[in-house]
Formats: C-alpha cells, sequence, structure tokens
C-alpha cells in the first residue's frame, strides 16, 4: 500500500512537471507579452529594456528554467490586467467555482442514480424510454444554449430567478458561499442546473448500460435460482457490481464539470475562476492562463488520485501494487 | 404423496429470434424419484441447459416456456406465479451452474453469498446461520472455514469456488438439484473430486440429482438412469448401466463409441458421429438424427419417431433400434 | 452491386433499423441537414456573409409568425438586419464541415498511431499510451480550450484544436486490437514462412475494428460540433467572418435582453436537433455492433 502511494505520488509529480512544460512552451509561441506589459506609447528602446528586465531576451529553455523556479516557489507570476498576483486571483475564485461544481454533482447524482436504475432494470417499461429518450437529448444539448434558454424563461420573461452574479455570501471557514445566503442560493440554482444537465444525461445512460450489462450476468441467474427477490437482486447484487466502473467516470465528470464551468460562469456572470480564464483569454492575460491551467492540472491529478483510492475501497478484487 | 418427486411432461420450450423460432427443447418426458440420480447428456447445444432452466422457470425473453407440464411433488410448477416459484428456488430445488468463476458475486464475501440462502429460507438466527455455514464449508472440504468465510470469490481457485457453489446448492437441504455442466470448467483432476462430493453429499442430504453433462462417462460413474438429448427431444432413456452395456438409439451408440477407452483393445481411430449437429433453425423433417444416421431408412427422413418401450425400462425414439435380440426391424 | 444492395436490404441491420423508430428518426434528422446544407445555400434569401446586400430596414425583424414579422425573413432577422435562417444554413454548413473533417482526420491519425504503437510495442508504444492516459485524464474542452487560446481563433487552429483532442480515442481502441491479434497463430504462421506480419496484421486488424470505429466515429461527429459550438460561443472558436451555430447562439445571447429571443434559440436548437439525430444513429449502430447486447 505504501509501495504504491509513493509511485502514485511519483507519476503525479511526472505528469505535472509535463503538463507544465507543455502549457509553457505552447503559451511562449502566444503573441508578445512585453507588449502587454509596457504602455502603448512606449518607444523602441523601452520595450527592448522591459524585454531584458523580464528576462525575456533569454533563450527559451533558460526562460521555463526561471519559470519553473517560480512555480515551485508559488510563484505564477502577475496578472498584466489585474496588476495582482495570479494565484492570488485564482484561489479567491476558487470557492465560487467550487460551489457550483459540488451543487451540479449532488442534482447529477440526484436525478441520474434513480433514473438510470430504474431504466436498467426495466428497459421496456415507457418511462424507461421516456428517461432514455431525455437523456439523449440531454447530451445533444449545448449547456450555454440550455442557460440562456434559462435565463430568457426563468429570469426575462418570469423573474423568479436571478440570472446573473453570485448574489449575497455569508462565509464558513473564513470562505465566502454563496448558498448559505437566501440570496445566494436562488442566484445558485440555474447555473447548477445548467452546469449539471450534461453529466446528469451521460451518468443515466452510464448508469443503466452497467445495470443491464450486470443483470446479464451469471451470478445474477445464480441469485436468481438461489430464490432472491427482484427487489434485492436488483439493489443487493447488481447495484454495486454495476457503480464500480461509475465511480472512474465519475472523477473524470468532476473534472469536466471544472471545464464546462468556464462556459456556465460566463454566461450567468458566476465570478468564479472559469469566468476569469474566459476574459484572461480575451484579453491575453497569459499569467492567468498559465496560472488557470497549473493548478486546474494539479486538481485532476489529485481527483484521478482520489478515484482510484476510492475503486479500490468497493471492490476488493483490486489489489494495489 | 405422488409417486415422483418430479415428472416431466411435454415440456417445450422456444426462443423467438429474427432468424426463426428454435425450439431448444421440444416436448420432454422424464421422471425422477426421491434421492434419485438422472443424467441428462448431449452434446452442447442440445437443449440440455434450457432444460434445466426451465424447471425453475428461469427462462428469459425471447425465450418462453410454450407448453407442458412440470409436476414437483405433485404440483405443477409451470403454473406457479413469480412469487411462489421463488420460495421454491433454492429451498426446494436448487442449482449448480457450470462456471464458478462467473456464478459468485465478486463483490461479495462467500460467507454472505451462502448466508443469502440461510436468511430467505430459513428461521435461523444469525448465530445459528453462522455455525451452519461454517458446517456447509468444512463439508464441501474448505480448509479453516473460519478464515475463508469472509473472503472474496477471487482468493478461491475454481475447484474451491464450486465447492462453495455447492455449499449453497445444499444450504437449505433442497429435495432436488439440479448441477448443469458442474465440472465442464475446471481441472480434470479436480473433476473427479468434486464429482465425487456431489456423489456423497446427495446421499447424506438425501436430495435427488439431475445432472446435465456432455461427458457419458461422468454419467456412467455416478447416475442411476441417463436420458439422452438430442436436437431438443430425449431419444433414450433408461437405467445407466443397461443403457451404457446396449445402447438401442444409433446416437447414444455413437456418443459411446467415441468415448477413448482407457484399457483393452486399442482402435486405430476412434470412431466418431459423422456429420454435425443441423442447425436448430431449420430441423429435418423426419428423425433429427436421421442425416447422421447409418440405419437411417426413407421413413426415417419423412417421420418423427415416438418415445416406445423397447425392453423392461428402456425407451427410445427409433425406428431401427440397435441392440435389439433379434437385430433388424423393430416391432411396432 | 445489386445483389449486394439487396442483401442489405434484407439483412438483419437493415430489419432492426426500421423497427427502431429513434434509428429512423436520427437518419432522418441527418439526411435532412445534409441535404440542407449541400443545396440549402442555393434557396435561401440572403448571403448573410454579403454585408452589402443587408439593410439595416429589416433589422430587428421577429420570425414570421409574430406580429411585425414578414414572409421574406422567416424565423426573423438580428439587428443587422441579416435573415437568421439563412445565417444557420450557412452555419450548419461551417459546423458540420468542422465536425466531419476532425473526425476524419483524428480517425485517420489515432488509427494509424494505433496500429504503430500496437505492433512495434517497446518504448514507441509506451510513450504514445503515456500520452493518450494523460490527455484522456483532462477534460477534452478544457485540452481545446487551452490550445485555442493559445494560437487565436481560426478554421485551420480549431481544426488542429478539436484533432489533437480526438485521436487518443481510436488510437487506443486501435491499440487493443492490435495486441489481440498480435498474439494468435496466425502471426506466427506468417513470421515462419518469411512474411513480414504487419501488412498481415493489417489486413486483419482493420476489417475486424471497422465496425467499432464507424459507432465512435459516428459518435464523434455529434461530440465534435458540440465542442466547437463551445469553443466559438466562448470566443475562440471560428471567426467573426463566418459564424457557425454556436457563434450565432452567442451573437443573439447578445442582445437577448433587448427582447431578440429567436436569434439565440434557433441556432441553438439546430445544434441540438443535429447532434441529436446524429446521436441517435450512433446509438442504433452501437448496440447492432455490440455482440454482447445480443
Amino acid at each position: 500500500m505504501l509501495k504504491y502511494l509513493i509511485k502514485r505520488i511519483f507519476q503525479m509529480i511526472a505528469v505535472l512537471f509535463a503538463v507544465s512544460l507543455i502549457v509553457f512552451f505552447v503559451m511562449s509561441f502566444t503573441g508578445d507579452p512585453v507588449l502587454m506589459i509596457v504602455p502603448p506609447t512606449a518607444t523602441d528602446a523601452q520595450i527592448a529594456e522591459a524585454r531584458v528586465a523580464l528576462g525575456l531576451d533569454q533563450p527559451l529553455w533558460v526562460q521555463y528554467r526561471v519559470f519553473l523556479g517560480n512555480l515551485l516557489r508559488g510563484d505564477l507570476g502577475v496578472s498584466y490586467i489585474f496588476k495582482r498576483p495570479a494565484l492570488t486571483l485564482i484561489v479567491e475564485r476558487m470557492p465560487a467555482t467550487l460551489e457550483l461544481v459540488f451543487f451540479s454533482i449532488l442534482i447529477s447524482l440526484a436525478v441520474a442514480l434513480p433514473c438510470g436504475v430504474f431504466a436498467g432494470a426495466w428497459p421496456n417499461n415507457p418511462l424507461s424510454r421516456i428517461i432514455m429518450g431525455g437523456s439523449l437529448l440531454g447530451i445533444s444539448l449545448p449547456s450555454f444554449w440550455l442557460g440562456i434558454l434559462f435565463i430568457f424563461y426563468f429570469a426575462v420573461e418570469k423573474g423568479l430567478l436571478p440570472s446573473s452574479g453570485r448574489g449575497e455570501t455569508a462565509t464558513l471557514f473564513g470562505i465566502p458561499f454563496a448558498f448559505l445566503t437566501r440570496d445566494g442560493f436562488r442566484h445558485i440554482i440555474l447555473p447548477a442546473v445548467t452546469l449539471a444537465m450534461g453529466t446528469l444525461a451521460m451518468l443515466i445512460r452510464l448508469i443503466r448500460a452497467q445495470i443491464m450489462e450486470v443483470m446479464r450476468q451469471d451470478f445474477i441467474k445464480f441469485a436468481r435460482a438461489k430464490g432472491v427477490s427482484w427487489k434485492n437482486l436488483l439493489f443487493r447484487h447488481a447495484l454495486k457490481n454495476a457503480l464500480v466502473p461509475v465511480v472512474t467516470v465519475f472523477g473524470i465528470q468532476i473534472g469536466t464539470l471544472i471545464a464546462f464551468a468556464t462556459v456556465t460562469e460566463t454566461i450567468f456572470a458566476w465570478p468564479g475562476m472559469g469566468k476569469l480564464l474566459v476574459d484572461s483569454i480575451n484579453t491575453s492575460d497569459r499569467p492567468i492562463i498559465v496560472a488557470y491551467l497549473m493548478i486546474v492540472a494539479a486538481m485532476f491529478v489529485f481527483i484521478n488520485f482520489m478515484v482510484d483510492i476510492v475503486y479500490t475501497l468497493i471492490d476488493p478484487r483490486i489489489d494495489l501494487r | 404423496m405422488a409417486e415422483y418427486l418430479l415428472e416431466v411432461k411435454n415440456l417445450k420450450t422456444c426462443f423467438e429470434l429474427f432468424r426463426g423460432t428454435v425450439k431448444a427443447v421440444d416436448g420432454v418426458d422424464f421422471t425422477l424419484k426421491e434421492g434419485e440420480i438422472l443424467g441428462i447428456v448431449g452434446e452442447s447445444g442440445g437443449g440440455k441447459s434450457v432444460t434445466g432452466f426451465s424447471l425453475l422457470g428461469l427462462i428469459d425473453l425471447p425465450g418462453r416456456i410454450s407448453g407442458g407440464e412440470v409436476f414437483f411433488r405433485g404440483e405443477d410448477l409451470l403454473k406457479k406465479s413469480e412469487e411462489e416459484m421463488r420460495r421454491i428456488r433454492g429451498k426446494e430445488i436448487s442449482m449448480i451452474f457450470q462456471d464458478p468463476m462467473t456464478s459468485l458475486n465478486p463483490l461479495q464475501t462467500i460467507g454472505s453469498q451462502i448466508d443469502e440462502m440461510l436468511a430467505l429460507h430459513t428461521d435461523l438466527s444469525s448465530a445459528e446461520r453462522k455455525q451452519r455455514i461454517l458446517d456447509l464449508l468444512t463439508e464441501v472440504g474448505i480448509p479453516n472455514p473460519a478464515d475463508r468465510i469472509n473472503n472474496y470469490p477471487h482468493q478461491f481457485s475454481g475447484g474451491m469456488r464450486q465447492r462453495v457453489v455447492i455449499a449453497i446448492a445444499l444450504a437449505v437441504n433442497p429435495r432436488l438439484i439440479i448441477a448443469d455442466e458442474p465440472t465442464t470448467a475446471l481441472d480434470v483432476t479436480v473433476q473427479a473430486q468434486i464429482l465425487k462430493l456431489m456423489e456423497n453429499l446427495v446421499h447424506k442430504f438425501g436430495s435427488a440429482l439431475i445432472l446435465i453433462t456432455h461427458d457419458l462417462a461422468v454419467v456412467s460413474e455416478m447416475t442411476h438412469r441417463v436420458a439422452v438429448m438430442y436436437c431438443g427431444k430425449i431419444v433414450e432413456e433408461g437405467p445407466t448401466k443397461d443403457l451404457i452395456a446396449n445402447p438401442h438409439h444409433p446416437y447414444t451408440k455413437g456418443l459411446l463409441e467415441s468415448i477413448p477407452k482407457m484399457a483393452g483393445a486399442r482402435t486405430p481411430r476412434l470412431p466418431q458421429i459423422s456429420g454435425m449437429v443441423p442447425s436448430l433453425f431449420d430441423l429435418p423433417k423426419g428423425c433429427s438424427f436421421a442425416p447422421r444416421c447409418s440405419r437411417a431408412t426413407e421413413r426415417c427422413l419423412q417421420d418423427v419417431p415416438e418415445m416406445r418401450l423397447l425392453s423392461p425400462g428402456r425407451k427410445a425414439a427409433c425406428y431401427h433400434p440397435a441392440g435389439m435380440a433379434e437385430e433388424g426391424e423393430g416391432h411396432e | 452491386m445489386k445483389n449486394r444492395l439487396g442483401n442489405f436490404f434484407r439483412s438483419e441491420l437493415f430489419h432492426n433499423f426500421l423497427r427502431n423508430p429513434g434509428a429512423v428518426i436520427g437518419l432522418v434528422i441527418v439526411i435532412f441537414f445534409l441535404v440542407m446544407v449541400l443545396i440549402g445555400p442555393f434557396f435561401t434569401p440572403q448571403n448573410p456573409y454579403d454585408i452589402g446586400g443587408l439593410d439595416l430596414m429589416d433589422a430587428y425583424k421577429p420570425p414570421m409568425w409574430m406580429d411585425g414579422g414578414e414572409r421574406a425573413f422567416p424565423l426573423g432577422t438580428d439587428e443587422q438586419g441579416r435573415d437568421l435562417l439563412s445565417a444557420m444554413v450557412y452555419g450548419s454548413r461551417i459546423s458540420m464541415g468542422i465536425g466531419l473533417i476532425v473526425v476524419l482526420l483524428s480517425c485517420v491519425i489515432g488509427t494509424f498511431l494505433g496500429l504503430v504503437a500496437g505492433y512495434f510495442g517497446g518504448r514507441l508504444d509506451s510513450l504514445l499510451m503515456r500520452l493518450v492516459d494523460v490527455q484522456l485524464s483532462f477534460p477534452a474542452m478544457l485540452v481545446a480550450l487551452f490550445i485555442m487560446a493559445a494560437f487565436g481563433r481560426g478554421f485551420g487552429k480549431l481544426v488542429f484544436a478539436l484533432t489533437i483532442v480526438g485521436w487518443v480515442l481510436y488510437a487506443r481502441t486501435v491499440r487493443s486490437s492490435v495486441l489481440v491479434e498480435k498474439k494468435k497463430e496466425y502471426i506466427d504462421a506468417a513470421k515462419l514462412i518469411g512474411l513480414s506480419p504487419f501488412p498481415v496484421i493489417f489486413r486483419h486488424v482493420l476489417p475486424n475494428i471497422l465496425t467499432p470505429l464507424i459507432v465512435i466515429a459516428t459518435i464523434q461527429v455529434g461530440t465534435v460540433i458540440l465542442t466547437e459550438a463551445t469553443l466559438s460561443y466562448l470566443g475562440v472558436g471560428v471567426p467573426v467572418t463566418k459564424p457557425s451555430l454556436g457563434l450565432l447562439v452567442k451573437n443573439g445571447y447578445d442582445v437577448l435582453f433587448s427582447g431578440l429571443w429567436w436569434s439565440s434559440v434557433f441556432p441553438g436548437m439546430f445544434i441540438m436537433l443535429l447532434v441529436f439525430g446524429i446521436n441517435l444513429l450512433g446509438d442504433f449502430l452501437r448496440d447492432e455492433f455490440n455482440p454482447r447486447l445480443k
């Protein structure tokens, strides 16, 4: 177990190292950051001076070494626009994004589990067909468009729910959260449902397919030959076996939710790190883009690690080595 | 009390597929007394397994039981509701599957898989059940049962898993056990042990046993009676010793001749049944075996032979049975 | 040829297709879109890219069934007087074009790399598969977003980014099939008689994996169209002068609050309908080609 953990941690570091390399070199192809920093009135001489001062006249690999050194010290550069450390800017906005993702996960699970299990256990029931048709529609639907429909209907037409911002927040452990206040909670509903839709639809389909696959297996037939009731067959025998692969996919889905939060946050003007990324892309604020990618990569690597751990807890066949 | 423990009359199970309807079991009759061991033999695809599953009502769509009666202790199982059948499965009739690697739930300890059976069909307290599980595991020859009870199936070898499956099947003293190729998936050395174990335990528990297998050698060693199946029909039936010594149906004869002999005169080449099992989608018009049969005549290609008594206790469905007192045309 | 066609119409695939309303609807939708993008531009009332053809007098027209709507602009116009339906026909053309090109490129590149990795094994294989693993642990959308953020918007860049994201699935599928095939005896036989096994594997692997590849590719066309739409919506996809359906939605959203709901609702509906049709078809193919479900 310990050996496995050490191995995994080394793997995680290797992946992050590779990501830093790719991010750095790809980003270095984009425009000239010096022009972003110097005032528009700067002369050629001033630009050249700034270039030397920033170390941008050095060969790429030297620049990378400096970048990596700063990265390890937690210094991800200063935003060109905000003139504040990129890391701070992202960390400030992280709770808003995580809050949104968390609620989306809750919504997807609460809907996908019962729907998926039902559709898998009674595939020929008319309700199952409706669920499956709906879920196919759900994965075919552009999430930004769904967000627009929500805004148009619930905010513009009916005026039931707010369409932008995070509303009031209350602090918990020194971190501001919106869902703690009534106003904030009303603000989170539309973006969370919008963000959840894709994952929700995909999970329904996955859970259904898994249940159907497991129900075909020999040990289910053997359990039937033991006289196990249909209900126990489903919940005691099939469900756990069906959910083992779902856990892996779920880990990837958390990553996807964080990625798609960029879209949802942009539509609903939710002040999270995803919106910050999109804004920074539009203003070519390179330090923030790089910082975002590194932080998110670290989060994904960590999530994958956690998924592997959870996996071994629910499946006795997997031996950590 | 009925005369027989199990009496199957004209059982028919078919599968409706795109290419047509397959009559996997086509009018099967047989009987079984308390404590009796019956072998059902035939090539794969002959309808043996489907027969076994039909008895328990475990046929799923696109298959269905399309006719017949299955009297168990005088009551017709085919008329029972799913709920009533559920109480019979496991408790009265239990089943042993072919592949022990796939018939146990991989995420449940073997202890809890045996316990499930006891909890379903007995009123034992949990402490009593635990004791019973330990007894059962000892009975089927699993060493250190107290240590193994919390192990998962993947921690057992194939033979050991099949022992666990047997323990589950025997857990609540069923009157009848259906074993579907219980040793086919196992190593040859383990096969004999498992068969011996089953034979002993069936005697000890007083259960009847239906042993479904393609292996006549297995049948000859432990069954009292044998039914030979070909293309969904029983073509010959009788006491094991008699039937093996003197098979009447050419198919049985062919099966027996294709078993390699350990001792005695060695034939230069093992005889085999010529031709192939016909496709179940279009069976020949007359006797299903006729196209492969050396004794077939014009009549065999036209009419389907019925099962008939050929000698005391011996039935076969053949117009030209072999091994009769006066060789030649059988009497009508 | 005629005979083959006859066989197809008598086949189980065709039979099941007719009995599956979802699959039929899917095919109808896909054919509808294909016909529309191929011949639609000859029939649209306007060329939406021809700025000279636009008249500001036509701006802010609602769909024709609403008050103030005109027959000439069935789905209404935007703030520049551009006919929405025409823009959607041209936009579908761009969305579908990108989808098909990306899938074709991903499939060819992924299949080739998968074959090579599986066949030669060793360092090359482990390097490629590491790359696949790492990439699959990041959401496709984010990788594409990153590439677009770095290189800026444009068709070529978009196709490049989406192909980078797309090839991994094919590579992985093909590689595992090659590994299975490599173990078979005929490969040993080929080696024994001095044949180079690579063409032999090629000839055996490709036909065998054709069906899963078709399924993956079909579904991927939908995924690519959605990802493209999302990127364009975020402003890092297609150029402003050639709006795809996703960019049309974004342009419509900018005027949503001035009441022009149609200019974001209808293009989005087109995306959904198109992807839904593709997914219906993909679902059917997957179920048909999955032997375990039979």
